[in-house]
């Protein structure tokens, strides 16, 4: 029945569809065949906007695995900024996360890119026994974010893997994984604000590169600002000037007319 | 008619009180102090002069070595409690006047012990002899007397009351309005007070003074409002043959889980933390005390005991040992023979369930808007079987704090522990704006920056830089030996900090610089004169 439907609404001679329809169509009830509402939707969980067009779908689909890089031309930069942004519009969404075997997060950074820190569990020193301990998070958490310690045997990493599939959490490395569903790798990095003796530190420029297995497959590529000037990412656009930019040229400007008069 | 009374009065209790708690020397010259005012003094300090109601320099300038404590009406309270069970061990019914001062009513314990001046010795003895405790016993007809003659430590003859009163000052009534009043009369006595016509006291007075002098007559026939005794809510299962493995375990634990909620469920209680201590045959004892932000039903009590026995038996507790963790909670009263085991050696033959934290249990409702939805308690469980695999302090959630340092603008409290979030809201001028770096460095590490001509980078005390700073590297890298250096391209600072110069242990006074480097991460490193180090990395 409701197939048939379906199939009457999609019809390509764009005929009108019979009136009783019609009111089923407002109520929302019957949906046309080609505007797929994919299953993805409710086995996902959302991200920021600036890392959107990295993700298949624009989305985390839960019971997938992200492996995190920071950049390979300035070594150890922006892994961790990176694992905030990712777990920031999930977080923030009412999502439980859990870090695993990262000491040294400075959590104020997490507050600042839209972290519910109230809801972010923390398990600074696993020990060797931080595969189970990641195995009992997988069970109750949407987001579990591990730091691994040197190499993981590819075996092990199946395991917690399928385990991560099978309860619907989002597994997030900090470093590799062998066969992560979507590993992001950030190439390049500039801080701005910074001068000789003057400025400070407001806002990094980065480019993320994305790529994966399935869905992921194609290379996909990003700009943005991580962190913004307010601390969380911010999609980068190339005319692009924020509000904080805007009120220092009207400070630089001022100040000239100061010195001018 | 009064009721026979047997008031016992601990004298000078807040001194006690702070004896048997904080370890001060009742012996000593001690006072209480309230409000800068002395509340109560040893009798070593009462010998020099010291009295109640002296200011603090007064007292001190009396008895220059005197030691002031102050008053805290919560340790009063806890130190009473094992006398009140002292008493309660020989008598029953007893009311806790406030503490230091307990009544029971005398005929029972007169009739068993044959004879009021036997039961009162019996009591004051016990209580020495089981708490330590100096006490004084005084028997009278009404409270109000039986407490003016416990502190004489007299019996009053039944009916001998009135008498009794009459040669009392005035004061003892404990009503200073009333007391200056009645004094400026000329009424120095209760014995005056009470010859007064009740009526004529009532329409001049009111009814607090017609009250009163009942009591100056005599006529205390207030009923003791008697406490009733904490409940035993602990529940306890014996087994034999022992349990030797953690499912059987588990299986038991839920039946005494169930034991146990209908015990508090039959007291209207609900229990917010749980105890759980396992015996086995050879003696050997673990105790935990496991937090629960819900309250805690049956199906949660046996999965904490599976996963306490589970780290146990599998001897994630020796791991721990090894680790410097703690295995049984701080918090918990040590076991009599100080014993933590790593791993035991036979099977369990007892498990007690001690309920702790109780709350009242006004009829368990989930939320209506999801404050604990099903998600939450998920995570819940999941954070408490990660405690059970690697010990309560393995878990912990960042509450936000005040401070100017990435580091102390956050602090760590183990999971199911309280969250309080305080003084991040203040405004901390000096603190460097956002955005924060991702990396904060718990220990500072030490590293050496040089300007452009190769010097050592010195900041004086005018917060004058001593050059430009060209490199930074590694006072000593992860092999030992310094690491390679790094060259800045942008810096900015140094941004001052001075705090808590008014206490010398914690004082900090250093500068704060922002180094961009070029093979690396931005850097946040501070320094004094012209020693660095590296605080947090934007990562």
């Amino acid at each position: 029945m409701t197939s048939s439907i379906v199939a009457r609404l999609d019809r390509r001679d764009g005929s009108a569809p019979p009136a009783s329809l019609e009111r089923l169509w407002a109520a929302g009830l019957v949906r046309r065949a080609s505007e797929r509402v994919d299953q993805a939707v409710e086995r996902s969980l959302p991200v920021v906007p600036a890392l959107q067009p990295l993700f298949p779908g624009g989305c985390l689909r839960r019971g997938s695995t992200v492996s995190l890089h920071g950049s390979t031309s300035v070594p150890g930069t922006g892994a961790t900024s990176l694992l905030f942004a990712v777990l920031a519009a999930a977080s923030a969404a009412g999502s439980w996360c859990a870090v695993v075997g990262l000491p040294r997060l400075g959590l104020v950074a997490a507050v600042e890119a839209g972290v519910a820190i109230e809801r972010l569990a923390l398990v600074p020193h696993p020990g060797p026994d931080w595969v189970d301990a990641v195995g009992a998070l997988i069970d109750g958490l949407d987001i579990v974010a591990v730091g691994v310690p040197g190499r993981v045997a590819p075996r092990l990493a199946t395991r917690i893997t399928a385990r991560a599939r099978q309860r619907g959490a989002v597994l997030v490395v900090v470093g590799t994984w062998p066969g992560a569903d979507v590993t992001l790798q950030i190439t390049a990095a500039t801080w701005h604000g910074l001068g000789a003796g003057v400025g400070r530190l407001r806002r990094r420029e980065v480019e993320v590169v994305a790529s994966g297995r399935g869905a992921a497959t194609r290379l996909r590529r990003a700009r943005l600002w991580l962190p913004g000037p307010s601390g969380s990412a911010l999609p980068l656009t190339n005319n692009h000037v924020s509000l904080d930019e805007y009120r220092e040229r009207v400070h630089q400007a001022d100040a000239r007319q100061r010195r001018a008069s | 008619m009064a009721v026979r009374t047997l008031m016992l009065w601990c004298p000078d209790w807040p001194v006690t009180a702070a004896g048997l708690i904080d370890g001060v020397d009742p012996y000593a010259p001690v006072a209480v102090l309230h409000a800068n005012r002395v509340l109560a003094c040893s009798a070593a300090a009462r010998a020099e002069g010291v009295r109640r109601g002296l200011r603090k320099r007064e007292a001190q300038a009396r008895c220059p070595h005197l030691v002031v404590v102050e008053h805290d009406p919560d340790r009063d309270a806890r130190a009473y409690e094992p006398v009140v069970a002292a008493v309660e061990a020989l008598a029953s019914g007893v009311e806790v006047v406030r503490p230091g001062v307990c009544a029971v009513a005398a005929k029972g314990p007169a009739s068993y012990y044959g004879g009021e001046e036997q039961a009162a010795e019996r009591l004051v003895e016990h209580v020495a002899l089981h708490c330590g405790v100096v006490a004084q016993a005084g028997i009278a007809d009404g409270p109000f007397a039986a407490l003016l003659a416990a502190r004489r430590g007299q019996i009053v003859p039944p009916g001998a009351t009135a008498e009794f009163l009459a040669g009392m000052d005035i004061s003892t009534l404990d009503r200073p309005e009333l007391v200056d009043l009645l004094r400026r009369l000329g009424i120095r006595t209760l014995g005056d007070f009470a010859a007064l016509p009740a009526g004529d006291v009532l329409a001049r007075f009111g009814v607090d003074a017609a009250y009163a002098h009942r009591l100056a007559a005599g006529k205390d026939d207030r009923p003791l409002a008697v406490r009733s005794p904490p409940p035993d809510l602990v529940v306890t299962g014996e087994y034999d043959p022992p349990l030797d493995r953690v499912d059987t375990a588990a299986f038991a634990a839920r039946a005494l889980a169930d034991r146990l909620q209908e015990r508090l469920a039959a007291h209207g209680l609900a229990a917010t933390r749980l105890g759980i201590e396992a015996r086995t045959a050879a003696g050997e004892e673990l105790y935990r005390v496991w937090r629960h932000d819900g309250l805690l039903d049956a199906a949660a009590v046996a999965d904490r005991v599976r996963w306490q026995l589970d780290g146990w038996l599998t001897g994630s507790a020796t791991r721990l040992r090894a680790h410097g963790g703690v295995f049984s909670d701080p918090d918990a009263p040590t076991r009599p023979d100080g014993l933590v085991v790593a791993r035991p050696t036979a099977g369990i033959d007892r498990l007690r369930l001690i309920p702790d934290g109780l709350v009242r249990c006004s009829g368990m409702q989930p939320g209506l808007w999801g404050e604990l939805g099903e998600a939450d308690a998920r995570a819940h469980r999941a954070l408490h079987r990660v405690q059970g695999l690697l010990g309560p302090e393995s878990v912990y959630t960042a509450v936000l704090s005040g401070g100017r340092g990435y580091a102390e603008r956050v602090r760590l409290v183990p999971w199911g522990d309280e969250r309080k979030a305080e003084g991040h809201d203040r405004p901390w001028p000096g603190r460097i704006p956002a955005p924060a770096p991702a990396t904060v460095l718990a220990e500072p590490i030490p590293v050496v920056v040089c300007t452009t001509d190769g010097a050592f980078l010195h900041v004086d005390e005018r917060l004058a830089l001593s050059g430009t700073p060209a490199t930074v590297r590694l006072a000593r890298a992860a092999d030992g030996t310094p690491g390679a250096p790094m060259t800045v391209t942008g810096w900015a600072g140094p941004w001052p900090v001075d705090e808590r110069w008014w206490a010398p242990d914690e004082a900090n006074q250093s500068v704060r610089l922002q180094l961009g480097v070029a093979e690396g991460p931005a850097l946040l490193v501070a320094g004094r004169g012209d020693t660095w180090w590296l605080e947090a990395v934007y990562d």
